[in-house]
C-alpha cells in the first residue's frame, strides 16, 4: 500500500470532514443570531394624534429613549422635521451625543439641556455651538402611517433625510 | 535554558519551546496499542466523541436555558426549540447523546469484563472508569431535571426521598439536599449548578486519570495476552509491521476508531432526527406539577435495572441491596480470583457462563425497572432477577477460585 | 474479520432486544390499546361503557339522533332557527356556568352531522360528560333542550350549519373554535378569553396596566372553568410532544374512552376538523418537525460517506498489517 495512497485518502477524509464541520459552524452562528421576537420587538408604533404642543414625551425604542416633540407654532421649521398633517414634530434617540446622557427639554426656552456637560439642542435637536456635543440628536429610522409613527421601519421621509446626510 | 537556533519550520520551532516532536510520539505516533483487537476497542473514542458532543450542544443550549422554575420549561420548549436558529437540533443531539453514551458505557463495561481488563495491575483502568460511571450518571439525573416537565419533577421527588434511609426517617437529609421540602427552585438551581460546572469538570478529570490508568499496562488485547511491548514497538520501527504486535496509536488505531465512529454517527444521528421517544420521554412534556403525579414514573433506561433492585425488598432491605448495587461493580477485580487473564470463552465454562448470565440478568432488571410492578408475573421475574444478581456477584469469589489455571 | 462481524451481531441484537423491551413492549404493557370508532358518532361507545342503569337511556337517545338524521332539513328554515343559538354564541358572549360559548363560524365544516343533531338534542348526552349532571337540563348549554323541540328544526339548523358556517377553516381557527374556549395555548399567545393583545409599559413606571388588566380577566375566567370542569383544562401548547397521535384522536373523539369519568367533552370532530386541530397542535407542540426532517437526509448521507471515506483510509493503513 503505497503512502501516497494512504495519504490521499487521509487527506479526503480530513476534507470532507472539514465540510461537516463547516456546516456545525453554520448551525453555531445560526444559534447566536438575535431571537424572532427580539428582532419583532424592534419596532415601536406611537400614535401622535393626542399630541400637545411644546411637551416632550419619551418612548422607547430599542432599549433607548426616544424623544417626541411636537414643535411650537413659533420654532423654525427645519428640514429635519416629521410633518403630520399641518403640524411639525422633532423625534429623535434622547442620547447626547456627547456621552450618551439624557438631556431634559426645556419648554420655556425650548431647548434640550444635558445635565452631565452643559450640552444644548433646539427644538430639530440640532447642537448649539461651542459646547461640547458635537453633532445633532440622531434621527431613528421612522415611517409614518397616517397619525402614527413606526420607529425601526424606514419610510420615505427618513431615507430623504438619510440621502440628504441630515439624520445625525 | 534551551539552547536557541532559527527554527526551519513552525514544527521545529515548536518543538524547541514544548517539545512538540516527543509529545508527538508519546501520544501518537509511538503509543503503542496491540494489533489484535476488534471494532469494541473504539468504544473509548466513541465515548469521548459522545463527550464532547454533548459538550458542544450543552453550551449553546446554556446559552438560552433558564433555570427559573416558572420559566424553565419554557426556554426549552418554546426559546431553544422554536426560536433558537437550530436550537432544536442541540436539544435533539444533547437528549439522544444522554441516553447513547450509557448504551456505549455498557458495552465499553461488558467488553472489560469479557477481556478481563480489569485484572492484573489493570485494577485502576476498570477502578477509574467505575468512577466515570458514577460521574456519568449523576452528570445525567442532574441534566434531567433541567427542563422541568413532570418526570424531571417527579423522578427528582422519589431519588431524594430515597435518602430518608427507609426506618432511619432522615428526613431532614432529604430537606437538606434539596433546599427545601419539595423539589423547588432551590432545588432546580443547585441541579443545574452540579450538571453545567461541577460534574463536568469532574468528568474531564475523571477522563484524564482515566487515559493516565492506561499508560503502564498498556490497552487489553483480543487474547488478553501478556506480551513484550519493547520488542513489539522495535519490530514496527524496524518496518516489520506485519511481525509486529503492536500498531502506533495515530494514524493506525485512530483510522479504526474514526471508522467505527462514522458508523455510530450513522446510528446516532438517526435517532436524533427521526426516532428519539427513548431519549425524551412524552411525560417529560407536560410540565411539572407538584399537585399531579403522572400515571407511570420511571427513570432513563440506563437507570432502571439498579431501580428494579430497590422493588422486591422491603423497604430498607431495598435500599441496602440499592446501595451495594451501586458498589459492587467496584469491586469485581477483588472479588474475580482467579490468576487467569483471558477472553471470558477461554476461562472455562463457570465464568463464561457467569458472564452471559450477569448481562442477561442486568436486561432483565432493566425491563422490569420499567414495568408497572403492580403485575404479578412481572414482580415475580423482577424479584427472581433481583435475587439473581446478587447470586451471582456472591458466586463470583468462588467460580475464580476453583477455576483451573490457563497452561501458558 | 469474520469474528467481528459476529462480534457486532451479538452486540447488536442485546441492543435491539434492550430498546424492545424498554419502549415499545414496556409501552404497550403499561397503556392499553384503545380502538377509535373512525369518527362515527353513533353513540356505540357510550353505550358499550354505560352502567346498567343508563344504558337503556343511552339506546334510547341515540336511536332518537338517528331519526333526525334521516330527516332532511331546511337550509333558510335552519337560518331563521339559528337566531335561537346566535343568542349565546356570538361574538360579545362572556362567561356562561363556567365556559364562554364556542364561535359557530366554522361548525360545518369542523363538526361531524351526526354530532351536531345529538348535541343540540341533549348536549350533555351528546359529550358523554352526563354522569356529571343528575338532570342534563343542568349542562351550561341544558336550556337547548327546552328551547329546541322539535326534531325537524334541528335537522334544519345542522342543514343550515353544514352549507352555510362550513367555509374553509384554517388549523388556529379550528383550535379556536373548538379547543379554545377551555384550553389556552400559550406557545400561540391564545387564553381562554382571546389572544394576548399587544400593550406597552408605561415609560415612567415601567408597569403595563393594559396587559395586567387583561391577565386578570384570563385568571378569572380560568377560575370559572376550573370551578366548573373539577379543574383547570391543560395548555395544550406542548400535547402533541407528551401524547401520541393515536391517544389524541381517540381522546378527543371520546374522552371516557382514554379517561374514564373526565370531565372533558366529547368534541364531535369530523375528519377535516381532526386533521386541523391535529395540524395546529402539532404547530404549536412540533414546529421544528419539517426543518428536522428536511436535514435528516443530509446530516446521516454525510455520514454515510465519511464512514465509505474512513473506511477507505482505515483499510489504507491496516492491509499491510495482517
Amino acid at each position: 500500500m503505497s503512502n501516497s495512497r494512504r495519504d490521499f485518502m487521509g487527506m479526503a477524509l480530513g476534507g470532507f470532514t472539514a465540510l461537516g464541520g463547516i456546516g456545525a459552524l453554520y448551525a453555531m452562528k445560526k444559534s447566536w443570531d438575535p431571537l424572532p421576537s427580539v428582532k419583532a420587538a424592534g419596532f415601536t408604533t406611537v400614535d401622535l394624534a393626542g399630541a400637545e404642543e411644546n411637551k416632550l414625551v419619551v418612548e422607547k425604542w430599542r432599549g433607548k429613549p426616544i424623544f417626541v416633540l411636537k414643535k411650537p407654532k413659533d420654532a423654525k421649521p427645519n428640514d429635519r422635521d416629521v410633518i403630520i398633517g399641518d403640524d411639525r414634530f422633532h423625534v429623535s434617540i434622547g442620547l447626547c451625543t456627547h456621552l450618551g446622557c439624557i438631556p431634559a427639554y426645556d419648554g420655556a426656552i425650548q431647548k434640550f439641556m444635558c445635565a452631565c456637560h452643559g450640552g444644548e439642542f433646539d427644538t430639530a435637536g440640532i447642537n448649539l455651538p461651542g459646547l461640547p456635543p458635537p453633532t445633532p440628536l440622531e434621527i431613528p429610522p421612522f415611517k409614518i402611517d397616517g397619525t402614527k409613527l413606526v420607529l425601526g421601519e424606514a419610510g420615505p421621509e427618513y431615507q430623504k433625510m438619510l440621502a440628504a446626510g441630515i439624520v445625525a | 535554558m534551551a539552547r536557541i537556533e532559527n527554527a526551519k519550520s513552525i514544527g521545529e520551532w515548536l518543538d524547541q519551546r514544548i517539545a512538540i516532536e516527543t509529545l508527538k510520539k508519546v501520544m501518537q505516533t509511538e503509543y503503542w496499542i496491540p494489533k489484535n483487537i476488534n471494532f469494541l476497542w473504539a468504544m473509548g473514542m466513541v465515548l469521548a466523541a459522545t463527550f464532547g458532543i454533548l459538550l458542544v450542544s450543552g453550551i449553546f443550549l446554556l446559552m438560552y436555558y433558564n433555570p427559573s422554575v416558572d420559566l424553565a420549561f419554557d426556554s426549552v420548549n418554546y426559546t431553544i426549540m422554536t426560536e433558537v436558529g437550530y436550537g432544536w437540533l442541540w436539544r435533539h443531539v444533547h437528549g439522544v447523546g444522554a441516553s447513547l453514551v450509557f448504551l456505549i458505557i455498557y458495552i465499553h463495561m461488558f467488553t472489560g469484563i469479557y477481556y478481563g481488563s480489569y485484572k492484573k495491575g489493570r485494577e485502576l483502568i476498570w477502578l477509574s472508569g467505575m468512577l466515570l460511571f458514577v460521574l456519568f450518571s449523576a452528570e445525567a439525573f442532574s441534566g434531567y431535571m433541567l427542563p422541568w416537565g413532570q418526570m424531571s419533577y417527579w423522578a427528582g421527588m422519589v431519588i431524594t426521598n430515597l435518602f430518608s434511609g427507609g426506618s432511619l426517617e432522615a428526613y431532614g437529609l432529604v430537606e437538606w439536599i434539596r433546599g427545601d421540602y419539595v423539589p423547588g427552585q432551590a432545588f432546580l438551581t443547585r441541579f443545574f449548578m452540579l450538571h453545567v460546572l461541577l460534574m463536568p469538570l469532574a468528568i474531564i478529570g475523571g477522563i484524564v486519570f482515566h487515559f493516565g490508568t492506561l499508560r503502564i499496562p498498556h490497552v487489553n488485547n483480543q487474547d488478553s495476552e501478556d506480551f513484550d511491548y519493547a520488542e513489539a514497538a522495535a519490530l514496527y520501527k524496524a518496518g516489520k509491521v506485519k511481525e509486529s504486535k503492536v500498531i502506533p496509536f495515530s494514524p493506525v488505531f485512530l483510522s479504526k476508531d474514526v471508522f467505527v465512529m462514522g458508523v455510530y454517527f450513522i446510528l446516532f444521528f438517526f435517532l436524533v432526527f427521526y426516532k428519539f421517544d427513548f431519549a425524551m420521554d412524552p411525560v417529560n412534556f407536560d410540565p411539572a406539577n407538584g399537585l399531579s403525579t403522572p400515571a407511570h414514573i420511571y427513570p432513563e433506561w440506563y437507570f432502571l435495572w439498579s431501580y428494579e433492585i430497590l422493588r422486591p425488598f422491603s423497604k430498607d432491605m431495598g435500599l441496602i441491596a440499592f446501595a451495594i448495587a451501586q458498589v459492587i461493580f467496584f469491586t469485581l477485580p477483588f472479588l474475580d480470583r482467579s490468576p487467569n487473564v483471558a477472553p471470558a470463552n477461554k476461562r472455562g465454562f463457570l465464568f463464561h457462563m457467569w458472564f452471559w448470565l450477569l448481562l442477561i440478568d442486568v436486561l432483565v432488571l432493566t425491563f422490569m425497572g420499567k414495568l408497572p410492578p403492580t403485575d404479578a408475573t412481572f414482580a415475580m421475574i423482577g424479584m427472581v432477577a433481583a435475587y439473581s444478581f446478587f447470586a451471582l456477584w456472591i458466586l463470583l469469589p468462588i467460580i475464580t477460585l476453583i477455576e483451573k489455571k490457563i497452561k501458558e | 474479520m469474520n469474528k467481528e462481524l459476529k462480534i457486532f451481531a451479538v452486540v447488536a441484537a442485546f441492543t435491539l432486544a434492550l430498546y424492545y423491551g424498554v419502549e415499545p413492549y414496556a409501552h404497550s404493557q403499561m397503556h392499553h390499546h384503545v380502538e377509535g370508532q373512525g369518527l362515527v358518532y353513533d353513540g356505540t361507545a357510550d353505550i358499550e361503557e354505560a352502567s346498567k342503569e343508563k344504558e337503556e337511556a343511552k339506546k334510547a337517545f341515540w336511536g332518537e339522533v338517528k331519526t333526525i338524521a334521516a330527516l332532511k332539513g331546511d337550509v333558510a328554515k335552519g337560518e331563521a332557527a339559528f337566531a335561537t343559538c346566535a343568542g349565546c354564541h356570538n361574538d360579545a358572549a362572556g362567561d356562561m356556568g363556567g365556559v364562554i360559548p364556542p364561535a359557530l363560524d366554522h361548525a360545518g365544516s369542523l363538526y361531524d352531522r351526526n354530532y351536531l343533531i345529538a348535541l343540540i338534542k341533549d348536549p350533555a348526552m351528546a359529550m358523554n360528560t352526563d354522569h356529571k349532571f343528575a338532570d342534563t337540563s343542568m349542562h351550561p348549554m341544558g336550556a337547548i333542550k327546552s328551547m329546541m323541540t322539535d326534531n325537524q328544526q334541528i335537522a334544519d339548523v345542522v342543514a343550515y350549519l353544514k352549507a352555510k358556517k362550513n367555509g374553509d377553516v384554517s388549523p388556529r381557527d379550528a383550535y379556536v373554535e373548538s379547543c379554545g374556549r377551555c384550553h389556552a395555548n400559550r406557545y400561540d399567545k391564545w387564553t381562554q378569553v382571546g389572544f394576548i393583545p399587544k400593550t406597552k409599559s408605561n415609560i415612567k413606571t415601567g408597569q403595563d396596566i393594559d396587559n395586567l388588566k387583561f391577565q386578570q380577566e384570563v385568571a378569572v375566567q380560568q377560575g370559572k372553568i376550573a370551578d366548573y370542569m373539577g379543574k383547570l383544562p391543560p395548555d395544550l401548547s406542548m400535547i402533541s410532544r407528551a401524547r401520541s397521535h393515536h391517544f389524541l384522536e381517540t381522546f378527543i373523539e371520546n374522552p371516557q374512552s382514554q379517561l374514564h369519568g373526565t370531565a372533558m367533552p366529547r368534541v364531535g370532530l369530523s375528519e377535516n376538523g381532526m386533521h386541523k386541530v391535529m395540524e395546529y397542535l402539532e404547530f404549536t407542540g412540533d414546529p421544528s418537525k419539517p426543518a428536522r426532517e428536511a436535514a435528516g437526509p443530509w446530516v446521516i448521507g454525510f455520514f454515510i460517506l465519511f464512514t465509505i471515506l474512513a473506511y477507505l483510509w482505515k483499510q489504507s493503513l491496516w492491509r499491510d498489517l495482517h
